[in-house]
């Protein structure tokens, strides 16, 4: 076994684990699965790699790499403003869909349909808007740096797999030890309860969408720097995202980024034993492996 | 040239009945029983694929090609896909709704990459060419064939929509409902609500899966891409826009939308340069995609919304009495 196979692992299992923490949210708050979080992945890079791509235009200095990375000063610019526009896309189609579909209140089961086809109409938008054609952020190639015991990462994926650790720790904090947080976590226990309680639900579900959006940003320009920005990117990260909510047991977040951290070594080691074109099967059968023997998920509490 | 004319119009009608088959086992799965299924391309590509392996002729490259009659690969195909469904129906049905939704979601994306990968059963992403068409011996007649072809698909869909319309008011079919509109009442009256919904998960599913193969048949040809989301999409607006809970909605709705589709499909091809059409195909799967969300925001009974019927001894009552109603219980 090549050991190169547990950095990998770890790598995209981060990714995977920032888009599943976005899931996870959304699924115990607004209590639906969301089949278009994918694309808020997608559109995060492709935003991101269009202000990152405008600012170069307006000053080459912006794009001379910082240090041993691969990327200038405009793609940490583009990053900030991507966070905040990809939270906007969110709090759109939460307001034109989501939110009218919530007020009706018909079955949950009509919102994962709307956000099925939200997520095919979004990222046809991105195919019409930047063609199939793969981006790339920089094209410059990095030296893996050996880190000993024959594993070797780049300067970039180091850092990505950095600011993944301390955003799960970060949202973890904000769930657990702030207000908004003990708000957002009242309202998945029971929302109208929480209602009653003086929560105010919609300021809470605005939270969510914020926060997914971002995590789900920071996951797709990670995947864009590391690999390539593609309109399905989101659609391919899906099912290991799904797996990895469940597994880390719907509502908790280290549970998600554990359990992305899993579906991702998984499906690394999976292709150094089975080969690559089953990669996508792992996610799946470690789906169905949960939902047989525990559905409720690594820490989820049965229902 | 109205020979031409005639024959098109065969064909079209011909693919939208398959298209109507689909819908109508979904509707068995969503408008009777509520069941979300997200991966309807990949069982539909199973049953494709079992029916060509088993009437295609002998090939040295792959397993099979057992040559068999075309109405034994139908079946076949049809009781593979409901076994598939049954798996994945007893696996997520007793969790919660969406693992269903979830666990569909995986199967299409696994079918997907087993009809791609396992090259030695499904050619791979060639594809399985060779499929026997009903009638190719009038093949060289395009209007003879496309009507006989469009015969068999117009006597499959009228035979599927008389036993459904027959099992919706039968004693199962109420139960399907009553578990969907209260499955507290339900079980308080001792329905096994798990193993209704199973039933008729697998049942849909059969009904996909003989829809996939009655396709694969009258194209001739399957491969990998034309079982991708996209497929999924197209039937839930189909069955959406018809009216789900209502079969003839669901083949109107699959006429309909199979219409627009091609039509804006036509469009496209007209409308844009070359270089530029991969990009407008995009735009056309975007329409689709908000027309679905505003059906369903604006109206999400569709275009036949469901008919309320309780047994055909008593006949149609409900809320709403349509002209429709009355007739149709005389008719049963």
């Amino acid at each position: 076994m090549n050991p190169q196979a547990l950095m990998d692992g770890l790598i995209a299992g981060s990714m995977i684990g920032l888009g599943a923490v976005g899931i996870t949210l959304t699924y115990s708050i607004l209590r639906f699965a969301n089949f278009a979080h994918g694309e808020l992945i997608a559109w995060g890079a492709y935003i991101a790699f269009a202000i990152a791509a405008a600012l170069g235009m307006l000053s080459g200095a912006l794009t001379t790499p910082i240090g041993p990375f691969s990327f200038g000063w405009a793609l940490v610019i583009a990053t900030v403003v991507a966070i905040v526009l990809n939270g906007g896309l969110a709090l759109l189609v939460d307001a034109l869909l989501f939110g009218r579909l919530r007020s009706q209140k018909g079955a949950i089961i009509i919102m994962v349909m709307a956000s099925f086809g939200a997520a095919l109409t979004l990222r046809s938008l991105l195919e019409f808007i930047f063609t199939a054609q793969p981006l790339y952020f920089s094209k410059a190639l990095q030296i893996a740096l050996p880190l000993g015991g024959g594993i070797r990462a780049t300067p970039d994926q180091l850092l990505s797999l950095g600011v993944a650790a301390l955003l799960v720790v970060a949202v973890h904090l904000l769930l657990s030890r702030t207000p908004i947080g003990r708000a957002m976590r009242a309202v998945s226990e029971n929302p109208q309860l929480a209602g009653v309680a003086g929560i105010d639900v919609r300021r809470v579900i605005r939270v969510v969408w914020l926060l997914g959006a971002a995590l789900a940003c920071v996951a797709g320009i990670s995947a864009g720097l590391l690999v390539q920005i593609r309109p399905q990117m989101g659609l391919d990260l899906l099912l290991p995202l799904f797996a990895a909510a469940i597994l880390g047991g719907i509502g908790s977040v280290p549970g998600a980024m554990i359990a992305g951290l899993i579906v991702g070594l998984s499906e690394a080691f999976a292709v150094q034993l089975i080969g690559a074109e089953w990669r996508s099967a792992v996610a799946f059968v470690i789906l169905v492996l949960v939902l047989l023997f525990r559905p409720q998920g690594l820490f989820g509490r049965a229902q | 040239m109205s020979v031409d004319l005639l024959s098109y119009g065969a064909f079209f009608l011909t693919m939208a009945l398959t298209y109507a088959i689909i819908c109508l086992g979904l509707n068995v799965q969503w408008g009777q029983t509520g069941l979300f299924n997200v991966g309807i391309a990949g069982f539909v590509a199973v049953g494709a694929y079992v029916s060509a392996l088993l009437t295609t002729p002998e090939d040295p490259a792959r397993l099979g090609g057992f040559g068999l009659p075309i109405v034994v690969g139908w079946v076949g195909g049809a009781v593979a896909t409901g076994l598939v469904s049954f798996l994945i129906g007893a696996l997520t049905i007793r969790l919660r709704a969406d693992y269903l939704a979830i666990a569909t979601f995986g199967v299409a994306v696994v079918v997907q990459l087993a009809v791609l990968n396992l090259e030695w059963i499904t050619g791979g992403p060639f594809g399985i060419g060779f499929i026997p068409r009903p009638f190719a011996d009038q093949a060289g007649n395009p209007l003879v064939f496309g009507l006989a072809n469009l015969a068999v698909l117009v006597a499959i869909v009228l035979v599927l929509y008389l036993v459904l319309e027959r099992l919706a008011r039968s004693p199962w079919g109420r139960v399907l409902r009553a578990i969907r509109e209260d499955e507290q009442a339900a079980l308080a009256l001792g329905k096994n609500a798990t193993k209704f919904r199973l039933q008729a998960f697998a049942i849909g599913g059969g009904i996909m899966g003989l829809a996939g193969a009655v396709q694969a048949h009258f194209i001739g040809f399957i491969a990998p891409d034309n079982y991708v989301p996209m497929l999924t999409f197209q039937v839930w607006a189909m069955l959406i826009v018809g009216g789900s809970g209502n079969n003839r909605g669901a083949i109107l709705g699959a006429v309909l939308v199979w219409g627009i589709w091609a039509m804006s499909a036509a469009a496209v091809s007209g409308l844009f340069p070359p270089g530029q059409q991969a990009r407008a195909a995009s735009l056309q799967i975007v329409m689709i995609g908000v027309a679905l969300c505003l059906i369903l925001l604006l109206r999400p009974r569709g275009i036949l919304g469901e008919r309320r019927v309780v047994s055909r001894h008593i006949g149609a009552r409900g809320a709403n009495s349509e002209n429709g109603q009355t007739s149709d219980a005389k008719s049963s």
